[in-house]
């Protein structure tokens, strides 16, 4: 298994630097302007010297060369030498944003908390609430348990964010008054009332999103669940007279573990993506409202830094997907 | 299952019994007849399709007709408690235009529909061939899913942007304007959500083709083709239905999202997400107008869900027996 | 401690029984306590000369300000000049070719050091430096050189006469940046200058604490500002992101914001905000003009690259009879009512205002379908083959491709046009294009409106300050984008007359001010006369504040933000 690692850890290298290619000649082929979002005021020489200082006079061959020396000489450096005072980066210029004029990492580390905050926790929400419904879902398929619990997580995937983010801030902002519309990115948890202020404002966001994760996961939990609960086996050790909550909770869960462990190895990446639409309406200004306004803006270094952090985590998270089918079913092999 | 009494079952999954193919379909159908649920989903799946499909046609009123006197009617039900603006030329009420809610919802169907099932039909078909190859055989496992996590990684919107710029005058000129779009989205949802779907087949195939059944007919020389159509693809058909069933929501929301940014069908182009995304700002005043294509969409995709579970149900020797 | 100050604010806000404090628009500086505006377009930086986005513009107006500012009726303003400089008062020289501004005796940066005449002479060599790529390069235009006699005096030299010499130092495009602050930031550098960027020392009112690109940026009163009562809120919360409902929604619903900027919103959109009873909507109008844009120029896409969208002319949109029938088939006071309600007019003009410059010469509110119907007919548009679309007398179908960024009010516009032109036989087939696209200038993409590869296309412009020269010089023939430009032009439907070019050299020319007025009401008249576009509605300001919100005074010409110094807070029964 280890030398699995090391060796997927190796393919990786080359693997990212071609996503990373590729990603760069998508943004580099796709129509848009970081002018686009100037006043038509500006005469479009202006525009043109503006985007020649923007450094997008040069052709492909130099900025994408150049974008990796800075993502991967230049940021490093720029670390250490804040951690220990170092001068590895002897002034060099690091990724700077075309919409902030500022460096691409900062915001990002800026971005952030509120993403932890609001879609990392509406993720472990959404997965604790998913596995145990998912199994008993299936444990008592048919039973009203299930039937409800079916109708709720279709529902509640079928009804996209920006109509149910909306909903809950009409009856909760709007109407009744108890929770804020608009997040506080600068709110900071120093005590009790701060911590109740943080969980007021993170409610709506985090049903939002755990709706969906819920919905998703606890589905592919039941399947998983409801294929082996007839399998062979189970009814062996049901024979041999183990408690049910053995056969159940070890046997059979385990065994139905895989493709939810696919699914949840896919969404944790995502958890830093951000949540786009839900950010949006909730103004909590994460990573998803960072990557949208940087599409919008033709924000090349800001979504490309943003895109490849992503596919590193998707990389990475995978791999570790697959060293997990090999725990939880040690006959997976791959070599 | 009195149909059944002139021929009487033979064990369940029997693969060796040439006449068995047509009555293991009619005791699949049987099956899947008693789950109630399947049913009831069948029932409405048919029914909105055909309310779609021949709605317009009975209806006749077109779904683009502005008709501004006639603005922002409530549905006809208002007319119980007394509300004025009502007509019973526009029984679900108008838009802010006034076009007729009944017709926009009766079109934005079909469209959303046909994309829907397209886009998730082709996603699953890519993901379950991706997934079955890169699992089964390990040579094309690391190729493969190293694609598939370029695709993961590809951001939608300048992949769309790029798909438009190249694709959307010839394919404009080949199949004319509405049909060019059409499958320019269904190409582009399509290709971009099929991953989930292959990263978990991949997973389900590599645990089961380590299974003794599966060793077994490989141990007897089965070809490759044969041990997967026949042992694997049965075997993984649960969380298939479950990716199905999520990606057609999926298909019919990123539609919305997509032509709301002006990438897709042009703009007087009625769909269901489109409608919903339209009458969010006005939901207070006009829950209607929310209702309608909200509910569409989630009992579609609620129906689509239940017949995914009967036909497992049906599709399962173990289950079926019983 | 910052967080309860904040929770304080927002507490106050809640509770509008707050009437604690004093509705006196007198009294020391930060009596109010906090006050929180949101922008639905995030700002990304507060440096107005690294990016000209409206949003980055009406942030930093809080913090840097100009030597002249433009009221909310379109005048100049003395701001950090003890008058405006005029050719009666000798402050502009009678041969056009200068200006001397006399700076105000005794202002101070926020920091506490003296404001002077080198700051703004930096200010200059800031946004003129090679390699900066200045979003406001344009106002410094025609300047040769800017002159400091002493610290409190400034002279700008112009290489000819000026006849409009206020572009420089004037407004909220072109305020004056401190010299001690930027002075390693020019040219190439200045992107490297972040915190500078984001945190300027200014003249302003407020003075940045914390700034979050595309996400909040808060402030706190400047200590040393110029008026010892002001500003009446010690502390600001600028919050961007989200949606203009959003926007809306907060400060008239749920009244946890005091100010909306710009709220694009349809009217029963507001009207339903309004009723939640926090905040009012309150409009004003500029010279923002939505149009439809007629392309003079052959858009068939059979044509070759280099012939589409460049040959001319129109197989029949250059007819004025078909591009007037087009404009009277539209009912301009119904698209007010459905798109923009009480923040728009209607207009049948490119240049709404100022009034000297407004032509008053055509109407255009009210609809005729049947007589756009006969004047085609007249003219020999008519339907041959049944089919419900007019041929040209040449037999090609009256088929057009209509154009519009990604935006509900213009998809609302578009189906609405669509229908009427239908009714008087003109096939319209739509499209809307992302506005990062449209608006864009990429040479590569077929969809920027600047390459008009459509019939009509519609949106929305306008001018800076008040002198429409430049803005009019947008229907000069050379101005017209083609691929030798790499599409780049401000004359977006290739309008090209010779009458009209030598109008405009002499408008150039001209200083007296009842004259320009003529002249430019007269190119107005011109271009639209003779079908460079269909002016359609002139578009109005829409913002919203809070009702315990006061001094509020909606602002077109300038930032919206420009008198946040006199803001306040009322009492409930103010």
């Amino acid at each position: 298994m280890l030398t699995y690692i090391i060796r997927r850890l190796l393919i990786s290298i080359p693997a990212l630097l071609l996503i990373a290619f590729v990603i760069f000649m998508l943004l580099e082929l796709a129509p848009g302007d970081p002018m686009a979002s100037m006043p038509l005021t500006i005469p479009a020489e202006v525009k043109q010297q503006m985007r020649e200082a923007l450094g997008l006079g040069e052709p492909w061959w130099v900025r994408f060369p150049l974008w990796l020396k800075q993502f991967f000489i230049v940021e490093p450096a720029y670390w250490i030498d804040s951690a220990f005072g170092t001068d590895l980066a002897g002034g060099q210029q690091r990724i700077i944003s075309f919409q902030s004029r500022s460096p691409v990492f900062d915001t990002i580390a800026e971005r952030m908390p509120q993403t932890l905050w609001v879609v990392g926790m509406s993720y472990v929400v959404g997965v604790a609430i998913a596995l145990p419904v998912g199994i008993i879902s299936a444990y008592r398929q048919y039973s009203v348990f299930d039937q409800a619990g079916t109708f709720v997580s279709m529902i509640g995937f079928s009804v996209p964010p920006f109509f149910s983010g909306v909903l809950l801030i009409v009856i909760f902002s709007v109407s009744l008054g108890w929770l804020p519309s608009i997040y506080d990115t600068t709110h900071s948890v120093t005590d009790w009332d701060s911590f109740v202020f943080q969980l007021r404002q993170m409610v709506m966001p985090v049903m939002v999103l755990a709706l969906q994760t819920t919905a998703q996961i606890s589905r592919y939990m039941r399947a998983a669940m409801l294929d082996n609960l007839g399998q062979d086996y189970v009814r062996t050790a049901r024979a041999k007279g183990m408690s049910e909550r053995i056969v159940v909770l070890k046997h059979v869960l385990r065994n139905s573990m895989i493709p939810v462990i696919t699914v949840i190895a896919l969404g944790i990446p995502s958890i830093f993506g951000g949540a786009i639409i839900t950010e949006q309406i909730f103004k909590v200004n994460g990573l998803g409202q960072l990557l949208i306004i940087a599409l919008q803006g033709n924000d090349i270094p800001m979504v490309m830094t943003l895109t490849f952090l992503f596919a590193v985590l998707i990389v990475m998270f995978n791999l570790i997907a697959d060293v997990l089918y090999g725990v939880f079913d040690p006959r997976i092999r791959y070599d | 299952m009195t149909e059944n009494t002139a021929n009487p079952p033979l064990p369940a999954g029997d693969p060796t019994a040439p006449v068995v193919d047509r009555n293991q379909w009619w005791d699949v159908w049987a099956q899947f007849r008693s789950h109630k649920g399947a049913m009831a989903g069948l029932i409405f799946l048919v029914g909105i399709t055909l309310f779609c499909l021949v709605g317009p046609w009975l209806w006749g009123i077109d779904p683009t007709t502005l008709d501004i006197r006639n603005k922002d009617l409530r549905p006809i039900v208002n007319a119980l408690w007394g509300v004025e603006n009502v007509s019973w030329a526009h029984p679900f009420g108008t838009d802010n235009l006034g076009r007729d809610i009944m017709a926009q919802t009766m079109q934005g169907g079909r469209i959303s529909l046909a994309v829907g099932w397209t886009a998730m039909i082709l996603a699953i078909v890519i993901g379950t061939f991706i997934g079955v190859v890169a699992g089964y055989f390990p040579r094309l496992d690391g190729l493969l899913m190293r694609l598939t996590d370029l695709f993961l990684a590809l951001p939608l919107l300048p992949l769309l942007l790029v798909m438009m710029l190249l694709f959307r005058d010839p394919l404009r000129a080949a199949f004319g304007p509405e049909e060019g779009i059409f499958i320019l989205i269904v190409i582009g949802i399509g290709i971009t959500s099929w991953m989930q779907t292959a990263r978990i087949v991949r997973g389900d195939v590599l645990a089961l083709k380590e299974r003794e059944y599966v060793l077994a007919a490989r141990s007897i020389g089965t070809p490759s083709r044969r041990v997967i159509t026949r042992h694997l693809l049965p075997n993984v058909l649960s969380p298939i239905m479950v990716s199905a069933t999520l990606g057609l929501a999926t298909a019919i929301i990123t539609e919305s999202a997509v032509s709301f940014l002006g990438l897709g069908f042009p703009p007087d182009y009625p769909t269901w997400g489109k409608l919903l995304a339209d009458a969010v700002p006005r939901m207070v005043s006009f829950p209607e107008r929310v209702i309608w294509p909200g509910l569409a969409i989630s009992l579609t995709v609620l129906a689509v869900n239940y017949i995914g579970d009967g036909l497992r149900d049906a599709l399962d020797p173990r289950i079926r027996g019983q | 401690m910052k967080l309860k100050t904040i929770l304080m604010g927002a507490v106050a806000l809640g509770a509008p029984a707050s009437t604690a404090f004093a509705q006196a628009e007198d009294g020391e500086r930060g009596r109010d306590g906090q006050v929180n505006i949101i922008y639905w377009q995030a700002p990304s930086i507060m440096n107005p000369f690294l990016s000209g986005g409206t949003k980055d513009v009406e942030a930093a107006s809080l913090v840097l300000e100009p030597l002249m500012r433009f009221d909310e009726t379109g005048e100049l303003v003395p701001w950090l000049v003890d008058e405006v400089p005029t050719v009666e008062n000798g402050g502009v020289s009678e041969d056009l070719t200068s200006i001397t501004y006399n700076i105000t005796e005794g202002l101070t940066w926020s920091d506490g050091t003296p404001f002077t005449s080198a700051d703004v002479k930096f200010t200059y060599d800031y946004c003129t430096a090679e390699g900066g790529g200045c979003a406001q390069a344009s106002k410094f235009d025609g300047i040769e050189s800017v002159e400091t006699p002493d610290d409190l005096t400034v002279v700008v030299n112009f290489t000819a006469p000026q006849p409009y010499p206020y572009s420089a130092f004037n407004g909220a495009e072109s305020p004056i940046i401190q010299a001690a602050q930027f002075a390693d930031c020019l040219g190439p550098r200045a992107p490297e200058c972040t915190d500078q960027n984001f945190m300027p020392i200014g003249t302003g009112p407020f003075v940045v604490t914390d700034f979050r690109t595309n996400d909040v940026i808060q402030l706190e009163a400047n200590e040393n500002y110029r008026d010892a009562s002001k500003p009446a809120f010690a502390t600001v919360t600028l919050k961007g992101g989200g949606d203009a409902t959003a926007a809306g929604r907060a400060v008239m619903e749920t009244g946890e914001f005091d100010y909306a900027w710009n709220l694009q919103l349809a009217p029963d959109v507001i009207a339903q905000m309004e009723a939640g009873g926090q905040g009012v909507p309150i409009a004003g109008f500029g010279t923002l003009v939505e149009r439809i844009m007629i392309n003079n120029t052959n858009p068939d896409p059979s044509l070759p690259d280099d012939e589409r969208s460049v040959i001319r002319p129109h197989p029949f949109l250059g007819d004025p009879a078909v591009f007037n029938a087009m404009s009277m088939a539209i009912d301009r006071p119904l698209l007010v009512e459905v798109g923009y309600g009480q923040a728009g007019r209607v207009t049948c003009n490119w240049v709404p205002a100022p009034e000297n410059y407004a032509s008053t010469s055509m109407s255009c509110d009210t609809q005729d379908i049947e007589g756009a119907n006969a004047m085609l007919e007249e003219a020999g548009y008519t339907d041959t083959n049944g089919d419900g679309i007019r041929e040209t007398p040449d037999g090609v179908p009256m088929q057009i491709l209509f154009q519009s960024s990604t935006n509900a009010v213009r998809q609302d516009f578009q189906a609405l046009i669509k229908d009427w032109w239908e009714q008087i036989g003109i096939g319209v087939e739509l499209r809307n294009v992302d506005s990062s696209v449209f608006f864009g200038g990429d040479p590569g993409s077929p969809d920027t409106f600047q390459k008009f590869y459509a019939d009509v296309e519609m949106y929305a412009n306008n001018f800076p300050g008040t002198d429409p020269q430049a803005y009019l010089g947008n229907g000069l023939c050379k101005a017209a984008p083609t691929p030798d430009t790499q599409w780049q032009g401000e004359n977006i439907s290739r309008f090209c007359m010779e009458e009209y070019d030598a109008l405009h050299t002499e408008l150039s020319q001209t200083a007296d001010l009842a004259e320009r007025g003529r002249i430019a009401k007269e190119l107005n008249d011109m271009a639209v006369q003779n079908g460079m576009m269909i002016p359609l509605v002139d578009r109005g300001r829409l913002s919203a504040r809070s009702n315990t919100l006061g001094g509020v005074i909606l602002n077109t010409w300038d930032s919206e933000l420009w008198n946040a110094a006199d803001w306040y807070r009322e009492g409930e029964d103010g």
